[in-house]
């Protein structure tokens, strides 16, 4: 069975909530859209205060190049424009709605019936994808209508759709293979028209042996896909790893999945592509895991972006435990820790997972005694340790000339590390300082 | 509700740990220590006993008024520390207090002085051990001879290791075949179970490759420097002996006599003290195997283990900067 080539790690996949059909979250009272849910420049609001809005009616425009629009997930009425925190703490332009009944757009098709014909061409579809607003949903948020527009001199061969899912108790993947394989083979064969590749590949985990059967199922009848099981290992959803797993391809330093003929996409982004394209449903909405071992129940939601996380969390579990420790957005390896529940969700969120004090507590750190578990972790092929000394005596270019650009974050150093040292802590720090060295010399 | 805490990602660890690490060494050496204490009885458990509690007793106390930092000890490293250099010494009486200095060499200078675990150049047991070579040599070469099983008495009669049969007879002018068919020399069976003489720890091939599979299993150490070592012994050794067999040992008993795999498998394969990346590790192993089989056959002392690995030692800082893993795409 496929895997990728290097390094890697085996953490509990804690996959607590597979049982958990998907729910439609209720509507709240008032939301926050964020002006940049994606990668990029943040959108440009298009409505003022007072104004009444409904359900998937554009509200941010973008207006850079790397930047998506951002539609209305409710209607009612705006009541601000102004900033609000993410929930990490950062101010972001936002704007404030009053929810009143739910009123959608006409343009939108609402009925349940799968719409399978599409007759768009590559562009329009494109076109389409940047109208709609759809950006990736595996966590860069990386805004749809760039990626599918392939360069010129450059050609795509393989589609490859991320159904790895690799980070522990996220199954908001999985759920939506189980519950809506068809719609999502249609997006793929949307995606592959957009691209014109003969063939995509949906890379799916061994850990998901019933989303494996009911993709290989549903694929049987469409043409030109595949599913790809891959052997469980961690980080087999980062993007140069799932390309490895799946083509035996590898995408050199500093290049992008296309330089060696790859498009990557999430499968719930090939979701939201289908609803796009044949339903004229812009992204409002993303399938969202509420999970934690500690937690009385254990959902999936279809959530409207906007509602806040303390909203979220009132209507799964009501409160939070009493010695909650941790509440972070996205899974153990990659997600980050939220420090404001008041804020609103993005597109590209996929979970809200609770930690206890003891699950969030970290190890005391002691010394390095170079077992080197850290470098046979690294899927880079990177020297972990060595960036921690380097960074800490504050050698940047040292760190730079070994490779700490290519370091993907995926965490496995300091997951592997039997001193406790917060590797990756160090590294992303290094990587920050070595940039902005860069960036100066450029200036010069 | 108190504040949540905020960290960077990842949230989650493998519940790995230093101390677990050095409590399946430990493990690991425990066959050893059997063997050991059923060839020379009483000796070889005093010595083990006082190798530890010193090791152990130094580096607390070291830690408590010197360094004046939060003891380590529970994390075992002493106590390997302790066990590989008693492993390391001849099992006789007088071994008995000698082994407490080595300790105290072994300890303070080799690990806290650096700075404590994780930060010593050398392989501590080693500095410990060739520190009491030098210093002691008589006492330290001066071997039990095997004899009943679990000999309780304190008394040896004194024997000599194969290594210094051969060089001894070698030195006097004797054909290696004549050295190889004398009395003196135990047969290959009695040296692959330990029935020899030597330092209690390395004469039992048996035990210590048991170890050694335990701590591959358990991945505390990779197959890299002990096979590069021990290929590199008998590949360099195979080929002297094909030149020639009459001065040259072959290379089976180059392999399982003296101290080659107690070093191979635990001493050269210490974490700390080896080269990171897989080929600096193959290098690492493939100097150490040349080195011993160079001090073995023209060196002043028979053996040539402890030494090797501690030269390699020093190169390993060189070895890990020049040797990089392979990059992903490069």
């Amino acid at each position: 069975m496929k895997t990728f080539a290097m390094g890697g790690v085996h953490p509990h996949d804690n996959k607590i909530s597979t049982e958990a059909v998907i729910e439609q979250m209720p509507l709240p009272e008032k939301v926050v859209v964020l002006m940049n849910q994606h990668l990029g420049a943040p959108a440009t609001p298009v409505v003022a205060k007072g104004d009444k809005v409904k359900v998937g009616q554009l509200i941010g425009e973008a207006q850079a190049f790397m930047c998506a629009n951002v539609h209305s997930p409710v209607s009612g009425t705006v009541t601000k424009i102004d900033t609000c925190k993410d929930p990490f703490g950062l101010a972001k332009p936002a704007i404030y709605i009053d929810v009143e009944g739910d009123e959608w757009m006409e343009s939108i098709d609402r009925t349940p019936d799968i719409k399978r014909e599409c007759n768009l061409e590559p562009k329009e579809i494109v076109a389409k994808l940047k109208e709609m607003g759809i950006v990736g949903l595996g966590g860069a948020t990386f805004p749809a209508h760039i990626k599918y527009s392939v360069p010129d001199g450059k050609k795509a061969e393989y589609l490859i759709i991320n159904a790895v899912e690799c980070e522990p108790y996220l199954t908001s993947d999985h759920r939506v293979m189980l519950e809506h394989a068809e719609e999502i083979c249609i997006g793929i064969s949307i995606l592959r028209k957009a691209l014109g590749v003969p063939c995509a590949y949906i890379g799916i985990e061994n850990n998901k042996p019933e989303p494996i059967r009911v993709m290989r199922e549903m694929a049987a009848k469409f043409q030109g896909i595949e599913v790809v099981p891959l052997k469980l290992k961690y980080p087999q959803g980062a993007e140069k790893q799932l390309i490895n797993a799946v083509t035996g391809r590898k995408v050199p330093s500093g290049k992008l999945p296309i330089d060696v003929g790859c498009v990557v996409s999430n499968v719930g982004t090939t979701f939201a592509v289908y609803e796009a394209i044949q339903k004229n449903k812009p992204l409002i909405e993303n399938i969202l895991t509420v999970t934690g071992k500690k937690l009385p129940s254990q959902h999936n939601y279809q959530v409207r972006i906007g509602i806040t996380y303390n909203d979220i969390i009132k209507h799964s579990i009501g409160e939070l435990p009493e010695n909650t420790g941790k509440v972070i957005s996205g899974g153990p390896m990659m997600g980050k820790a939220v420090c404001n529940l008041d804020a609103p969700t993005t597109k590209g969120a996929s979970s809200v997972l609770v930690f206890d004090e003891s699950e969030a507590c970290r190890n005391t750190e002691t010394n390095c005694i170079r077992c080197g578990k850290c470098m046979n972790a690294c899927p880079m092929g990177l020297e972990p340790y060595l960036f921690s000394s380097l960074v800490k005596n504050g050698r940047f270019e040292e760190a730079g000339k070994n490779n700490i650009l290519d370091c993907i974050e995926c965490g496995c150093c300091f997951f592997s590390c039997p001193a406790n040292k917060p590797l990756t802590d160090e590294i992303r720090l290094g990587k920050n300082k070595y940039r902005g060295i860069l960036a100066a010399k450029q200036k010069r | 509700m108190k504040p949540l805490s905020i960290s960077g990602s990842p949230h989650v660890h493998s519940d790995e740990s230093t101390k677990k690490i050095m409590w399946r060494v430990n493990l690991a050496l425990v066959p050893m220590l059997l063997v050991g204490i059923a060839y020379f009885g009483l000796n070889a458990l005093l010595i083990s006993l006082v190798s530890v509690a010193c090791c152990c007793l130094f580096q607390w106390l070291i830690e408590k008024f010197i360094m004046k930092v939060p003891t380590t000890l529970w994390d075992g490293s002493a106590i390997v520390t302790g066990l590989l250099l008693a492993f390391n010494v001849p099992a006789t009486a007088s071994m008995i207090w000698i082994v407490a200095i080595g300790a105290l060499v072994a300890i303070g200078i080799g690990k806290m002085s650096f700075g404590g675990l994780g930060k010593n150049p050398f392989n501590p047991a080693l500095v410990g051990r060739v520190f009491l070579l030098i210093s002691f040599p008589v006492q330290m070469t001066t071997w039990p001879t095997v004899g009943k099983w679990f000999p309780m008495s304190l008394d040896t009669t004194t024997g000599a290791t194969p290594l210094g049969v051969i060089k001894e007879g070698l030195m006097n002018g004797q054909k290696l075949s004549d050295i190889m068919a004398s009395n003196d020399m135990p047969s290959l069976l009695n040296i692959f179970l330990g029935h020899i003489g030597g330092s209690f720890g390395e004469v039992c091939a048996l035990a210590i490759i048991i170890g050694a599979i335990y701590l591959l299993c358990r991945k505390v150490i990779t197959w890299h420097i002990p096979v590069s070592f021990i290929l590199t012994a008998a590949i360099f050794s195979g080929i002297l002996w094909l030149v020639n067999p009459e001065k040259f040992v072959d290379p089976l008993t180059t392999i399982l006599t003296g101290g080659l795999l107690l070093g191979a498998c635990f001493m050269a394969t210490d974490m700390v003290t080896s080269p990171m990346s897989k080929w600096g590790q193959l290098l690492f192993g493939f100097g150490c195997g040349l080195l011993t089989i160079i001090i073995r056959n023209w060196g002043a002392y028979p053996e040539g283990v402890s030494f090797a690995i501690l030269l390699m030692n020093a190169v390993t800082p060189l070895i890990n900067r020049y040797i990089k893993p392979k990059r992903f795409a490069k």
